[in-house]
């Protein structure tokens, strides 16, 4: 049977969908340096780590790394049973890992803390919960930083 | 202290509450080098605490990462009228302090 140009453009298109799918979804995370993987291993321990559940609010590209806008947040009820116990957020590049521990209780309500941060490099920062069952949730994001903080000259 | 707190001063009972806390401080990371190439010390807050009515709600464990000026912000549920007290702590033997009263109706 001759094909037709129809299923030649249905068979490329498939085939096009297939090849991408896993390139955007197969970012893997070992692929974290090894001080960022240390300092998240500080606080986790031996545990698992899921994915999801955590949500990062930064922006994707900023121009002055010296204060970058930061949300983390944890979908949670926040009773006694079930609350997000802290949030540590880490980070790639900068000379050290860490960037803060946050300590939740039932009496925040929410699970939620804003600050600002500095990023030395255009970098991946990830965010880890730690539940009241003492699961860990983890959320990663790619931040490009146009101007660095942190390792310039003082006068 | 040079220390801006923001709280609502009245809320219904059982609310969730935004807290949201600046300080003037100047982080300074520890990782920076004088244009004579000494290395410029540390000196950093390295921990907030927000107590309400004596009881611990929210804490934070800060690093150089943390721009300078910390702010911070986050929530609490409130149950009765009090005192939300704040403390920094930092290098250097740093500490500072603040307060903010909320009406619970």
């Amino acid at each position: 049977m001759p094909t037709t140009r129809r299923q030649f453009l249905s068979l490329a298109g498939g085939a096009t969908v297939a090849g991408t799918i896993p390139i955007v979804t197969l970012r893997p995370l070992e692929a974290t340096p090894a001080m960022l993987n240390a300092a998240i291993r500080n606080v986790v321990g031996e545990a698992q780590i899921h994915t999801g559940r955590i949500k990062l609010d930064i922006p994707p590209l900023v121009e002055n790394g010296n204060t970058v806008p930061l949300t983390v947040s944890v979908a949670s009820p926040m009773t006694a049973d079930d609350h997000v116990k802290s949030i540590h957020v880490f980070n790639e590049k900068n000379p050290q890992p860490n960037i803060g521990n946050f300590y939740f209780g039932p009496a925040s309500g929410r699970a939620q803390v804003s600050t600002r941060i500095r990023l030395a490099d255009t970098q991946k920062v990830v965010a880890i919960a730690r539940l009241s069952d003492d699961t860990f949730w983890q959320i990663a994001a790619d931040v490009v930083v146009t101007l660095a903080a942190c390792t310039e000259e003082m006068n | 202290m040079a220390a801006l707190i923001n709280v609502p001063s009245k809320a219904k009972r059982g609310d969730i509450v935004e807290i949201r806390t600046l300080t003037s401080h100047i982080m300074e990371t520890g990782f920076r080098h004088t244009a004579d190439g000494n290395l410029v010390p540390r000196n950093i807050i390295t921990s907030f605490t927000c107590r309400y009515n004596g009881a611990e709600i929210f804490r934070a464990d800060l690093f150089p990462a943390i721009a300078a000026n910390p702010y911070l912000s986050f929530f609490a549920v409130v149950k009765e009228s009090g005192k939300f007290e704040f403390e920094w702590i930092g290098d250097n033997g740093y500490s500072s302090a603040a307060s903010a009263s909320i009406t619970v109706e």
